[in-house]
C-alpha cells in the first residue's frame, strides 16, 4: 500500500491516469483528494528534500528513505510518529487541518523539516 | 635542574602533590605508533609505546588491568559498505581473544544494532559469548531504542540500571560511567543526556576523592566534534563540570566510527573505530552515512580500543588498533581536534 502511494505521487499525471486505467489501485481511488495536490518528500544524506513542502487540506504527504540508514519522521508537536523507516520504506500521512507541522527525524534530531498545509 | 622543562615539570609534581590530583594533568601530547595510537604518561612525560609492549604492561600486576572498548557493531547492517557486519564483529572479537592478557571487562558504546531487531540482538549475543572476557558493560546507542523507546535494550543489556541505562561501577580503584545521550531527542539538537541523569550523575560522584580515576562512557561524543552533523552532545558541558575536580578523567565514545582524540585540561576523549563500516571524516562527505572502501581496505578502518590503566601513574592508555593487521599506522584522525 505504502509503496503503491509513493509511486502515484511521484509520478506525473497522465502516467497516473494510465495506472490508475490499468492496476485501478483501490488505495488511491478511496482518495477524494486530487493525486496531484499530493507531495514527496526524499531522505537522502541526512536531509529532508524539500525541507518544506506546501499542500493542500487532505494532501497525503509521503517520505521515501533513500539512505543506507533508518531514519524516523516525527511531528514535533507530535501530530504524526512514523515507525522507524529502513532504506527504500516509506510513511505517508494525510493532512486534513490547515497549519505548519514542523517534523524531524527522532534518530537523527539535525535532519528537520515543515509541511504547510493550506 | 636549570633546563625550563624540567622546572615546569617539578613545578607541576608539586602542584599535584599539593591538591592531590595526579599527574595526568600535563598530559599534553599525543602520538601515532605501530597499529594504533598510544598515549600514556611515564614519570610525567607523555610516552608513545607499541602497542603489544603497552599490553605486557598491564599484566595485572599491583593492580594494573585493561579492558577493552568496541562499538557501533550495527549488526544487521547489510549495504555495500559492510555486507557481512556479523564477520567483522567475530573478527574484533578474535582480536581480544588474541590479546596476550586477557581483560577484564569489555565495554560496548552502542549502536549493537541496525534497527533494534530481536534477531540483531541475538546475533550479537551470540557473537559476543565467544569473547574471552566474559563482562560486558552496555551503553545504548540510537539504533537500540529505534522501535519501542529502548524497552528491549533495557530488558537485554540495562537490567538494574538507571532511567533509559545509565549507571556507574567501580573496578580495581577505578569508577566508571555509562551514560545514555540517545534518549528523548530534540528537534534541530544533537545527543542529550537530560535533566534527571545529570542530577543522577552529580549525585554520583559526591564523596569520591578527586584522586580517582574516572571513566565516562556513553555512545555520542560527550564533545563537539561536528554540530552540523550532530556529533556532539548538547548539555555535555554540565556533565563534565561535575568531573573537573578528578586528577584523570577519560571519556570513551563511539556513533562516528573513526578514531578522534582531545585532551583538556585533565580530561581526555577519545572515540573508537566501529566493528561494521566506517564514516566519513567530519564535513568531507555529503552526509555522515556509512563510507564505501575498497574491501581490502575495510578491515583498516574498524578496530577495537584497548584500555590500559596503570595504577603507578593513575593514567589510562588508550590504544586503538584495526581489525586487520597493518604495519602502517592507523587511519582515521582525519583532522580533527588534535594534541600538540
Amino acid at each position: 500500500m505504502m509503496r503503491k502511494n509513493v509511486w502515484v505521487a511521484g509520478l506525473a499525471v497522465p502516467a497516473i491516469i494510465a495506472m490508475l486505467l490499468l492496476a485501478g489501485s483501490p488505495s488511491v481511488a478511496a482518495n477524494d483528494q486530487p493525486s496531484a495536490a499530493n507531495a514527496e518528500v526524499k531522505i537522502d544524506n541526512f536531509s529532508f528534500g524539500p525541507a518544506t513542502v506546501t499542500v493542500p487540506v487532505g494532501a497525503t504527504v509521503t517520505w521515501i528513505n533513500r539512505d543506507d540508514i533508518p531514519h524516523t519522521v516525527v511531528s514535533t508537536d507530535g501530530v504524526f510518529k512514523s515507525k522507524v523507516r529502513d532504506t527504500d520504506e516509506t510513511f505517508s500521512y494525510t493532512f486534513t487541518k490547515a497549519g505548519t507541522y514542523p517534523y524531524f527525524c527522532s534518530v537523527h534530531p539535525k535532519m528537520t523539516g515543515k509541511v504547510v498545509v493550506q | 635542574m636549570p633546563d625550563k622543562k624540567q622546572d615546569f615539570i617539578d613545578q607541576k609534581l608539586q602542584d599535584l602533590n599539593n591538591d592531590g590530583v595526579d599527574r595526568r594533568g600535563f598530559l599534553k601530547c599525543m602520538a601515532w605508533a605501530g597499529t594504533g595510537l598510544v598515549w600514556t604518561m611515564s614519570g610525567g612525560i607523555p610516552v608513545s609505546r607499541a602497542f603489544a609492549k603497552t599490553a605486557d604492561r598491564s599484566a595485572g600486576k599491583g593492580g594494573d588491568f585493561s579492558f577493552v572498548q568496541i562499538s557501533d557493531s550495527h549488526i544487521g547492517f547489510n549495504k555495500p559498505a559492510n555486507p557481512d557486519v556479523t564477520a567483522t564483529l567475530q573478527t574484533a572479537i578474535n582480536k581480544i581473544n588474541a590479546m596476550p592478557h586477557t581483560p577484564d571487562f569489555i565495554i560496548h558504546t552502542g549502536d549493537l544494532s541496525q534497527l533494534s531487531k530481536p534477531s540483531e540482538f541475538d546475533t550479537l549475543d551470540q557473537a559476543l559469548k565467544g569473547a574471552s572476557a566474559k563482562q560486558i558493560y552496555f551503553v545504548p546507542g540510537e539504533h537500540d531504542m529505534l522501535s519501542d523507546n529502548g524497552e528491549q535494550y533495557l530488558q537485554r543489556y540495562g537490567k538494574g540500571t538507571n532511567g533509559s541505562g545509565w549507571y556507574s561501577f567501580d573496578h580495581k580503584g577505578v569508577h566508571f560511567v555509562g551514560l545514555v545521550n540517545v534518549a528523548n531527542l530534540k528537534a534541530g539538537g544533537m545527543g542529550s543526556l537530560g535533566h534527571e541523569q545529570l542530577e543522577w550523575f552529580e549525585d554520583d560522584l559526591k564523596g569520591r576523592s578527586a584522586s580517582t580515576p574516572i571513566v565516562l562512557f556513553a555512545h555520542i561524543p560527550l564533545w563537539t566534534i561536528y554540530p552540523e552533523w550532530g556529533w556532539g552532545t548538547d548539555d555535555s558541558e554540565q556533565a563534565l563540570s561535575y568531573v573537573k575536580r578528578f586528577g584523570s578523567v577519560t571519556v570513551l565514545n563511539g556513533h562516528i566510527h573513526q578514531i578522534m582524540q582531545k585532551v583538556e585540561g585533565k580530561v581526555s576523549f577519545h572515540t573508537a573505530m566501529s566493528t561494521a563500516f566506517p564514516q566519513p571524516a567530519p564535513g568531507k562527505a555529503p552526509s555522515a552515512g556509512p563510507m564505501k572502501v575498497p574491501a581490502d581496505q575495510l578491515q583498516r578502518v574498524l578496530g577495537i580500543t584497548d584500555v590500559n590503566y596503570l595504577v603507578s601513574g593513575r593514567s589510562l592508555a588508550v590504544v586503538d588498533s584495526p581489525l586487520g593487521d597493518s604495519g602502517s599506522s592507523a587511519s582515521g584522525n582525519g583532522g580533527g581536534p588534535g594534541g600538540s
